[in-house]
Order: structure tokens, then sequence, then C-alpha cells
């Protein structure tokens, strides 16, 4: 049977009249890297704070490692995000916090490490990362690249089991996408790491995936791999992966 | 009918929300030993950062509150009363409620700005899943901080007043200075004088847990980006504004009436 370590089970998610996700139903297998693609607004973001748990559903379940996250008391929660990283799509980098410090956050916050192992496991994080001359400067001197490294250097430092992706190269040069691009697969390749990310870049997607899921108004429509998404006769996916202006997608849905 | 009742229900929840902030912020305070550091750090923005418009202000007000009622008592042959008058009305009112009052615009206001803006910027979201409390890494140390430096600053702007109405006592109303000072020491070493320091005191640090828990809670509670971190920060500052006056009242009435 597969491993699956991550699913949500026909989650709705509405903020007040505006229902965001409508029936999602999500897997993902230990190792995989599953990618989110979809148009904006059609909840990717909102389906990567459900499996965080920082979003409870409205009804519908999501269970990571075979636990269930939604409505979980705050202490069982905490124990499930011991094992997970987020990288978040500003960096969500604590702004008056060096690198370093901004790094080493989850290890002296949980006092996980302290001294020379804190020093180590930073520092292997900053090396991994190519952060080594940003250690010492804030978030707001350093480039949206640079950001997004140190966001995802912060989300190994616990070594996690899991790490998701929000958007991790929205905002970036095509030479920056790819680095991030590369950092993903290598993290998973190195590390093992079962990766989500969330995107709407389809180059990114085509690069990391294992799997895809199409999401559209709040709904996985299709899930499977880089060939099925891309192969596949759906006019909504075909319109997405060309990027047309015209066809069946409603084009706004905020 | 309808807006009205939604009102009301966001009157309820965001009182709520406020008890809450502050009870999980008593429930952690146990913590606040390791949070030494940033309540230091929380001290020394509320402090040092508003000594120079508390200074001015306190300076100048006691002068006003000296000129006008030294001209006043002039009348009545005892406008060398002020210097009684000022200690009385300074330490057990005005200075805490000037103080609060810059605090909750100056230091408040950039408090509630500053978690607004972590909020929308999804660090506290960050927080939240590396299992990081924000009340206890956030929240904690602003609310100790800031309600421990509210009396510090009280004192001495009790004090910068006093020597504000001694200027214009001794120079605008021909006081001897001695004789002021005289006063003022006597009304402090006096029962009822210790009564309004003590109360000032207190005062100050019952309106600087008012403040932080308003303008964190305020903070905490950021939707819509740049607008809803400006509708944050004027939120804070106007309920910062309200409760202090109301719960001014409240104290004055509980220890003199």
């Amino acid at each position: 049977m597969e491993d699956i370590i991550i699913e949500l089970k026909n989650v709705h998610k509405a903020f007040g009249s505006r229902k965001i996700l409508k029936g999602m139903n999500l897997q993902v297998r230990r190792g995989e890297t599953m990618v989110i693609l979809g148009p904006s607004g059609t909840g990717k973001s909102v389906s990567l704070k459900h499996i965080t748990g920082l979003l409870e559903p409205d009804s519908g379940d999501c269970y990571i490692f075979g636990k269930k996250i939604s409505g979980a008391p705050e202490k069982e929660k905490s124990a499930i995000r011991a094992k997970m990283g987020v990288l978040f799509q500003s960096g969500a980098l604590i702004n008056w916090l060096t690198v370093y410090e901004n790094v080493a956050l989850p290890l002296r916050e949980h006092k996980l490490a302290n001294g020379s192992d804190l020093d180590k496991a930073v520092m292997q994080k900053l090396k991994w990362l190519d952060l080594i001359p940003a250690k010492d400067t804030l978030p707001s001197d350093i480039s949206g690249g640079m950001k997004k490294r140190a966001g995802l250097a912060r989300a190994l430092t616990t070594n996690p089991d899991i790490v998701l992706y929000d958007e991790p190269t929205s905002g970036l040069d095509p030479v920056m996408s790819n680095v991030i691009n590369e950092l993903v697969i290598r993290m998973k390749n190195e590390l093992g790491l079962t990766s989500v990310v969330v995107t709407h870049d389809m180059e990114s997607a085509y690069m990391i995936a294992d799997r895809i899921s199409f999401i559209y108004e709040g709904q996985v429509i299709l899930c499977g791999t880089v060939d099925e998404i891309r192969n596949s006769s759906n006019p909504l996916i075909q319109q997405f992966i060309h990027g047309k202006t015209s066809g069946p997608m409603i084009l706004d849905h905020s | 009918m309808n807006e009205f009742i939604k009102s009301i229900q966001t009157y309820f929840y965001n009182t709520g929300y406020m008890v809450m902030v502050l009870l999980q912020t008593i429930i952690q305070s146990p913590h606040a030993w390791f949070k030494r550091r940033e309540i230091l750090e929380q001290m020394y923005i509320a402090g040092v950062g508003s000594l120079f418009v508390v200074s001015i202000v306190s300076v100048f007000t006691g002068m006003i509150m000296g000129l006008n009622t030294g001209l006043g008592l002039r009348d009545f042959g005892a406008e060398g009363q002020i210097g009684l008058l000022l200690t009385i009305v300074l330490t057990r009112e005005m200075a805490p409620f000037m103080t609060s009052l810059i605090l909750a615009a100056s230091v408040g206001s950039s408090m509630a700005a500053e978690i607004g803006t972590m909020k929308v910027s999804e660090e506290i979201d960050a927080l939240e899943v590396m299992s990081i409390d924000p009340i206890r890494y956030l929240v904690l140390p602003r609310i100790i901080g800031f309600s421990l430096m509210v009396p510090i600053l009280c004192v001495y702007s009790s004090v910068l007043g006093i020597l504000g109405g001694a200027i214009v006592g001794t120079f605008q109303l021909g006081i001897d200075y001695r004789s002021y000072l005289q006063d003022v020491f006597e009304r402090l070493t006096s029962v009822p004088g210790l009564k309004d320091l003590y109360v000032g005191i207190f005062k100050g640090y019952i309106f600087g847990i008012i403040i932080s828990t308003i303008s964190c809670s305020q903070g905490l509670q950021t939707t819509q980006g740049a607008i809803g971190v400006g509708k944050t920060t004027r939120k804070a500052v106007v309920l910062s504004f309200l409760m202090v006056i109301f719960s001014g009242y409240v104290l004055t009435a509980l220890f003199f009436n």
C-alpha cells in the first residue's frame, strides 16, 4: 500500500459568503513532490493552510502522518508541525532578526540546541543555501531570492519530514527561480523530503513535480504526472498551461 | 438593523479577544524570565523612546497649570499654594493620564502597526507553524515591558511637572522656590501624599496593561494588508484613549471616593 502522509478529505472552506474549497481531496505520498497548480484565487494557499492546521475546515478532514490535524488541540498540532517546515510566499522572516537569528529561531525557542550545537546546525543550513555572506544582514536589506532561501533555511532547521512551499518562485527573475527549483529538487534527493509546492509557474511545476494536482474552483480536477497534465484533454488545463485568455476558465476568482 | 447587530457582535468578539489575549499572557507569565532580554528591550523602546516628548509635555503642563492656578489663587492671596496643588493633581491624576495618552499614541500605535504588519506579511503564521506561540514570543514581552515602564514614566512626569510649576512660580508669580519645594516635600511625605503617589503609580501600571493589551490584540486581528494595518493602528489608539479615560475614572472613584 502506498505510504500516504498528507491527506485532505472532502474539505470545504468558506470565508463569509465566498466558498473557496468545495470538496478538496488530496493525497501526498512519502518522498514525493506534489505540486498544487491552478489559477489565482482557487484555493491553493488555503489548501496549504489546512495542511499546516492554520485554518480549520468547515467540513472534511486533514490528516498528516495518519493523524488528524483539523480540530486537533494545539498541543497535538504542535507535535505534527514539528515534522513540518513551511516556506511562505514572502519568506515571512522576522524583520528585526538577522538571517542567522531567523534560522536559529525555532531551535532557540524550543531549546532544541544551544551554544556550538546551535551554531553548527544553523551554519550548516546557511551553507546549503549559500547564505553565509548574508548571515548578519536584516531581512529588509536582502533581495527577494535571498529572503526565500533564508525562509527555506529556517523551514529546514528542525530537520522536517515535510516541507510546504507557498509560491516559491513568485516575484523572482528566471535565474533565481531556477535556483529555487533546483533547491527543491536537491532537498528532495538529498534529504528525502516530502514536498507540497503551491505555484502557478508552469516551468517550475514541470521541473520539480513528481505529480501535479490541478485545482479549479476549490476542487482537484486532475491529479497526475507531469506528462498526464501536459497531455490532458481537459480544456481548462490546456487553457491554463498555455496561458490562453479565451477558453472555459473564469478569469477572475477574487 | 443587520448592520447594528453585526457591530454589536464585532464589539463583543473584540472585547472577548482582548480578554483572551490578556489571560493567555497571564498564563504565559512564568516564562517572563526567559524573555527578560525582550522585556528590557520593550522597556527601552517605551521609556527612552518617549522620554523627550514626555519631558516636554510634563514641564509645559506643570507650567500651564501652575500659571493658571497661581493667577486664579492670587485673587485670594493664596498663590503660594500652587506647589501643594500641583503635587496633588500631578501625582494623583495628571501624570498617569498624560503619560498614558502620550504612550498610547506613540508606543501603542507602533506596537499595533508592528504586530499588524507581521500578521499581514504571514510572520505570525510562520511563528505558529514553527509552534512558537505568538502570545509568548510577541505579546508577553510587550505587555510586561510596557506596563512596567508606564509607572516609571508617571513618576518622572510628576517630577518634571512639579519642576515646571516651580519655574512659573518663581519667575512669573514671585513665589519663593524654597517654600514651593517645602510644600511639595511635605505633601509627598504625608500619608495622603504617599497615597496619591502610590495610586498614581498603580494607575500607570493598569493603563500600561490596558494600552499594550489593546494594541497587541488589535495587531493580531489585522487583515486586509496595508489598509488593515492603518485601521488597526487607529482603532488601537482610539480604544486605548477611551479605556484609559474610563478606567481612570473608575480607579479614582475606587481609591478616593
